[in-house]
C-alpha cells in the first residue's frame, strides 16, 4: 500500500509540475509494455506451427540427422520461454538468426529493405502532407465553390479505393496502355538502394500520395472552415486585418493542429500500405520482403519485419499524440 | 415523452408528420434518397448483383482453356482472354461471389466481437474495461493487412483463416467507437431506471443499450465492409486468397498484369468492379452517417473526434 501511495505521490507531483512530460512518460511506458506484449504475440503466433519450423523447411521426407541439426540451429530443442528470450535479446543485439529460405542472416537481408521503405514512407508523407494541407485550405477558403465540390467528391471516391487498384490505374495510364513514360516495375535487385535509380520511386510514391491525400484534405478542410468561422477570425476581420494575414497567421495555425493528428495517422497507415504497393511495383522494401517471406514461410524474417512494423506503428502513435498536444494550447492547459 | 426519437431520427421537420417508424429505418430511408445514397446504393447493388447472378450465366466454363493467351476482345470472347487463354468475361462473372461472402463474414465477425467488447468495456468499467482496452491496444499495434499476413505465414493461405484474421483486426476499431458511444448512453435516465429496477447487467446491455447503438453500428458496418473488401481483394492480389485456378477479381488483376499491353481488359474490368463496389459501399455509408449525425462531417473525422474525447476522458 505504502509503495503504491508513494508512487502515486511522485506521479501526481510530476503531473502538477510538468503535465506534458508526465503524459509523454506515461504514453511511452504504455507503449513499451504494448510492444513487449506484441513481440510475445508475434513469437507465439509463429510457434504454433503444426510440426515445427525445421520440419516445415526440410519437408516431409526430412533426414532425421539434418532435422536434428536444424532444430539445434533454431534452438527448437530449448523450452518455449528460452526460445522467446533468445529471440527477444536478438532483436536488440542484431543476432536474429538466418533466413530459412536462403540461409542469409536476417539483419543483412532486411536492412537495405528497411532503408528503402523508410525513404518511400518519408517522401510520401512529406509530399502528401503539403499537398493535403494546401488543397484542404484552398477548398475551405472557397467553401461550396466548384473546386470545393470537385475536390470533396474526388476525396470521398479515392478514400474507398484499394491501393493496388490505384497502382494498377497509374500503370495503365503512364507505363503501359495509354502512355509509356515510366517503367511499370522496378528492376532493382533486393539489397540495392532506391536512390541508385530515383525514377523508380515516382510511381510508388505517386500511388501512396493519392491514397493518403484525401484524408489530410478532408480534415484540413473541416478544421479550416471551423477556424474561419470562429470568433477570433471575426474579431480580426472587424479590426481590419488584411485577408492574407487572417488566413496565414490567424486561421492556418489553429486549423493545422487537428490536421497534424491525421497526418500522423496516415504515417501509421503507410506502415501497412507499403506492403501491397511495394509488391505491385517490385520495390525492394520491407513490404515486398514480408510478402516473399510469408510466401516462403520464412518465419525468422516474418517475425522480424512484423515486429519492426508494429514498433513503428506504436511509436508513431505516441509521437502523433504528443505533437497534437503541443500544437493545441487549449488542450495543453485543460489538463 | 418523445425524447429519444427526434434526436436519432434527425432534424427534418417532415419526419414528424409521418407515421411513427423505427428511427433506423427512417434514417436509412432518408439516406437512400440523398444524391450520395442513390449513387452508393446503385453502384454497390449492381456489382453485388453481378457477383451473385454471374456464376449462373457464364457463357463458357471459367476454367476452360479456349483460345490464345491474352487475345483481344472478339465477338466470341467480348473481353478477350487471360494469361492461359481462358474467357475473361466468364471468369469476371464467376470471380466475385467468394470475395463478397468472405468480406461479409469478416465484417459480421468484427462488428459482433467489437460491439460486445466495446459495450462491456464501457458499461462494466473497472477491470473489464482495462483488460478489454489493453487487448484492443495490442491488436491495434498491427496494421490490419500485416496482422492477416502474420497468421497466414503460419498456417498457409486458408480462406477461413483470412476471414478470422480480418474480422479480428476489425474488432478493436469497432470496440473503440462503440465504447465511447456506450459511455454516453449508459448515463441516460432509462438506463438508470432499469438499474434501479434490478435488471441484470447483461440484460441492460442487450435490451437497453444495444438498441440505441444501431446508428453508429450501421456506420461502422459500412466502413468495415468497405475495408474488408479492400483487404480481401488485396490478399487475393498478393496470392494469399483463393488459389489458382479459381477465378477471383483480385487474383485476376495480378495474373493478367503482364499482358496489359496485349489485352488490358483482363485487368481493367476486375479492377473497375472492385473499385466501383468499394466506392458504392463507402458512398452509401457516408450518406447514412451524414443523415444520422446530422452534421456535415465524414465518418472518419467524427470517429477521430470520438477518439480524442475518449482519450481526454481517460
Amino acid at each position: 500500500m505504502a509503495v503504491t501511495d508513494a508512487a502515486r505521490a511522485v506521479r501526481d507531483s510530476l503531473a502538477d509540475e510538468h503535465p506534458i512530460l508526465a503524459l509523454v512518460v506515461r504514453r511511452l511506458a504504455v507503449g513499451v509494455l504494448t510492444l513487449l506484449v506484441v513481440s510475445a504475440v508475434v513469437f507465439l503466433a509463429t510457434e504454433v506451427l503444426p510440426g515445427n519450423a525445421a520440419f516445415a523447411v526440410l519437408g516431409r521426407g526430412a533426414n532425421p540427422v539434418r532435422l536434428h541439426a536444424l532444430e539445434r540451429q533454431l534452438h527448437l530443442n530449448r523450452s518455449l520461454a528460452d526460445q522467446y528470450w533468445i529471440w527477444l535479446s536478438g532483436l536488440f543485439t542484431g543476432k536474429l538468426g538466418v533466413s530459412l529460405a536462403n540461409g542469409q542472416p536476417v539483419w543483412a537481408l532486411v536492412k537495405p529493405r528497411l532503408i528503402n521503405s523508410a525513404v518511400l514512407v518519408f517522401v510520401t508523407g512529406l509530399i502528401g502532407a503539403i499537398l493535403g494541407v494546401a488543397l484542404g485550405a484552398a477548398a475551405a477558403l472557397r467553401k461550396d465553390g466548384l473546386f470545393d465540390h470537385v475536390a470533396s467528391v474526388s476525396a470521398l471516391t479515392v478514400t474507398s479505393l484499394p491501393e493496388f487498384v490505384v497502382a494498377i490505374a497509374l500503370i495503365i495510364l503512364v507505363s503501359t496502355v495509354v502512355f509509356h513514360w515510366l517503367p511499370a516495375v522496378s528492376l532493382l535487385a533486393p539489397g540495392t538502394y532506391a536512390w541508385s535509380e530515383p525514377r523508380l520511386l515516382i510511381l510508388p510514391v505517386a500511388t501512396l500520395v493519392i491514397v493518403i491525400v484525401p484524408y489530410i484534405f478532408r480534415m484540413m478542410r473541416a478544421s479550416m472552415i471551423e477556424a474561419l468561422e470562429s470568433d477570433y477570425v471575426e474579431m480580426a476581420r472587424l479590426k481590419g486585418v488584411p485577408d492574407w494575414r487572417i488566413v496565414l497567421v490567424h486561421a492556418l495555425p489553429n486549423a493545422l493542429a487537428p490536421t497534424i493528428q491525421v497526418i500522423g495517422l496516415n504515417f501509421l497507415y503507410l506502415a501497412g500500405g507499403v506492403v501491397v504497393v511495394e509488391y505491385v511495383f517490385n520495390y525492394p522494401g520491407i513490404g515486398q520482403g514480408l510478402v516473399f517471406a510469408v510466401d516462403n514461410r520464412d518465419i525468422p524474417v516474418v517475425q522480424f519485419i512484423v515486429v519492426v512494423l508494429a514498433a513503428f506503428y506504436v511509436l508513431m502513435n505516441i509521437l502523433t499524440d504528443v505533437i497534437a498536444l503541443l500544437a493545441t494550447p487549449r488542450r495543453r492547459i485543460a489538463r | 415523452m418523445a425524447v429519444a426519437a427526434p434526436s436519432v431520427a434527425g432534424t427534418s421537420p417532415r419526419g414528424t408528420s409521418r407515421m411513427v417508424r423505427h428511427p433506423w429505418l427512417s434514417t436509412a430511408w432518408r439516406a437512400a434518397r440523398t444524391l450520395r445514397g442513390v449513387v452508393g446504393l446503385s453502384l454497390s447493388g449492381s456489382i453485388v448483383l453481378i457477383a451473385i447472378i454471374g456464376p449462373f450465366v457464364t457463357p463458357d466454363p471459367p476454367d476452360a482453356l479456349l483460345t490464345l493467351t491474352f487475345a483481344k476482345p472478339s465477338s466470341h470472347f467480348p473481353l478477350g482472354s487471360d494469361f492461359l487463354g481462358r474467357d475473361v468475361l466468364s471468369r469476371v462473372l464467376d470471380g466475385g461471389w467468394v470475395l463478397l461472402v468472405m468480406a461479409a463474414l469478416a465484417t459480421a465477425l468484427g462488428i459482433i466481437a467489437g460491439a460486445a467488447a466495446g459495450i462491456s468495456a464501457a458499461y462494466l468499467r473497472g477491470r473489464s474495461d482495462a483488460l478489454i482496452m489493453r487487448t484492443v491496444d495490442v491488436i491495434l499495434a498491427f496494421p490490419q493487412l500485416v496482422f492477416a499476413l502474420l497468421l497466414l505465414s503460419v498456417l498457409g493461405p486458408q480462406l477461413w483463416l483470412i476471414v478470422l484474421a480480418v474480422g479480428l483486426s476489425h474488432a478493436p476499431q469497432v470496440a473503440r467507437v462503440i465504447r465511447s458511444a456506450t459511455l454516453n448512453i449508459s448515463e441516460r435516465d432509462y438506463v438508470k431506471v432499469a438499474e434501479l429496477q434490478g435488471m441484470r447487467p447483461r440484460r441492460i446491455m442487450t435490451s437497453e443499450i444495444l438498441p440505441n447503438l444501431v446508428s453508429p453500428l450501421t456506420v461502422e458496418t459500412g466502413l468495415r465492409l468497405t475495408y474488408s473488401i479492400v483487404i480481401m481483394a488485396g490478399l487475393s492480389f498478393l496470392g494469399f486468397g483463393q488459389q489458382p485456378p479459381a477465378a477471383n477479381w483480385g487474383l485476376m488483376i495480378n495474373e493478367n498484369r503482364t499482358g496489359l499491353p496485349l489485352n488490358p481488359w483482363a485487368v481493367i474490368v476486375p479492377a473497375a468492379l472492385i473499385a466501383l463496389l468499394t466506392i458504392g459501399t463507402n458512398t452509401f455509408t457516408d450518406a447514412f452517417a451524414r443523415v444520422a449525425i446530422g452534421i456535415d462531417r465524414p465518418p472518419e473525422e467524427s470517429a477521430l473526434i470520438d477518439e480524442l474525447t475518449l482519450r481526454e476522458s481517460r
